[in-house]
């Protein structure tokens, strides 16, 4: 039971972590201003500081090949903490993105710390994390139609063997 | 979804930055402890800062934020503060080893006593490489018993001050020298200064 909430609150965390990594900058930092003129965000330091480096991807092929080296992209992470306010431990947040965009990893890493705050989870839920997800959502689509658009059918004539 | 506030709570509370600047600060104190290696015996003063967990000196933090990392298991002794081990597997990544022989850096912090130097990992003699270099705290490295020490870099003899080593220290480093090329090599830390004595280093009676 105990290890079925953890794997559930990982899932959570996973979900938001994918939308603050995969948010355009512009976007991120809109909502991230957005977020602090409502209230002042509390303060942090920084436990990582942004670092850009290689990942090297590796891929299946068909899902079941052998593992191949599909090739090195370039990733930022980041690791903060949150100051200990009344009643609120130290939280840490943490953030990997693709690409070498500091202030988006640090700015991703302060969201996910500010997730796990009770007092702030709703808040930053729906100015950042909704809005976000919803232009994510809507960019897949507009990329889905514009391919669909060029989608050809192959149909197999019956070859009358059976 | 209130399962999802609890998760990272507890072991991150005393979390602390490691160094300011992880390449260069790493490098410079890489720096020093090669110098240091080169000339057993003579003091290192650490040239930057960094974060430092309760349990470990300046200097030992700095070494191994430096030195460990996911391929070099690191010893502690059972009781140093959860917020050190927190720390080092945080920054370094390193495994923390229960096993001594396993351990890549042993390292014992202030108020700890040294294990003996032959339970430490010797290396193979096809690897003499593999063997444990410990790290170790002591009281002073400015007053107490002097040292005499003789052997590769150093021209003629380097006496070192050393407070807070145990009784049997000459005996045990004498057994370390005569195993060479196997052995294990030391890193004295004091506060923010450290020295090093290599397996070839031999201590005058």
């Amino acid at each position: 039971m105990q290890s079925e909430t953890a794997n559930q609150a990982n899932a959570a965390r996973a979900a938001w972590l994918r939308i603050l990594a995969l948010a355009q900058s512009d976007a991120l930092d809109a909502a991230y201003s957005r977020l602090g003129d409502a209230a002042a965000l509390p303060g942090y330091r920084l436990l990582r500081k942004p670092e850009s480096g290689m990942a090297m991807v590796r891929a299946r092929a068909g899902g079941t090949g052998a593992q191949f080296n599909l090739g090195e992209m370039s990733v930022t992470r980041c690791a903060v903490v949150l100051d200990e306010t009344e009643g609120q431990a130290a939280t840490a947040g943490v953030a990997y993105i693709q690409g070498r965009g500091t202030r988006h990893a640090e700015q991703a890493a302060v969201l996910d710390a500010l997730l796990q705050r009770p007092a702030w989870h709703q808040r930053v839920h729906d100015v950042v994390i909704a809005p976000l997800a919803q232009a994510l959502t809507e960019r897949a689509a507009a990329q889905a139609a514009t391919a669909a658009q060029t989608r050809v059918e192959f149909f197999t004539m019956a070859r009358g063997e059976d | 979804m209130p399962s999802t506030h609890s998760m990272t709570t507890a072991p991150t509370t005393s979390l602390l930055p490691g160094f300011d600047n992880p390449v260069d600060d790493a490098q410079q104190v890489f720096r020093a402890a090669l110098e240091a290696f080169a000339h057993p015996g003579r003091l290192e003063t650490l040239p930057v800062t960094s974060g430092q967990p309760e349990g470990l000196s300046p200097a030992l933090t700095a070494l191994l934020l430096t030195l460990a990392d996911p391929d070099t298991p690191v010893w502690l002794p059972a009781d140093v503060p959860a917020a050190a081990r927190a720390f080092l597997r945080f920054h370094c990544g390193c495994p923390l080893v229960d096993n001594l022989g396993e351990a890549t850096f042993v390292c014992i912090p202030a108020g700890h006593a040294m294990p003996a130097l032959a339970d430490c990992a010797q290396g193979l003699p096809a690897y003499p490489d593999r063997s444990a270099t410990l790290l170790v705290e002591v009281a002073s490295l400015h007053a107490g018993d002097t040292l005499t020490l003789r052997g590769p870099g150093i021209e003629t003899t380097q006496s070192l001050c050393v407070t807070g080593l145990p009784a049997d220290f000459r005996a045990s480093w004498r057994a370390n020298n005569t195993g060479f090329p196997l052995g294990v090599d030391l890193l004295l830390a004091s506060g923010d200064e450290f020295c090093a004595m290599t397996r070839t280093t031999l201590v005058e009676d």
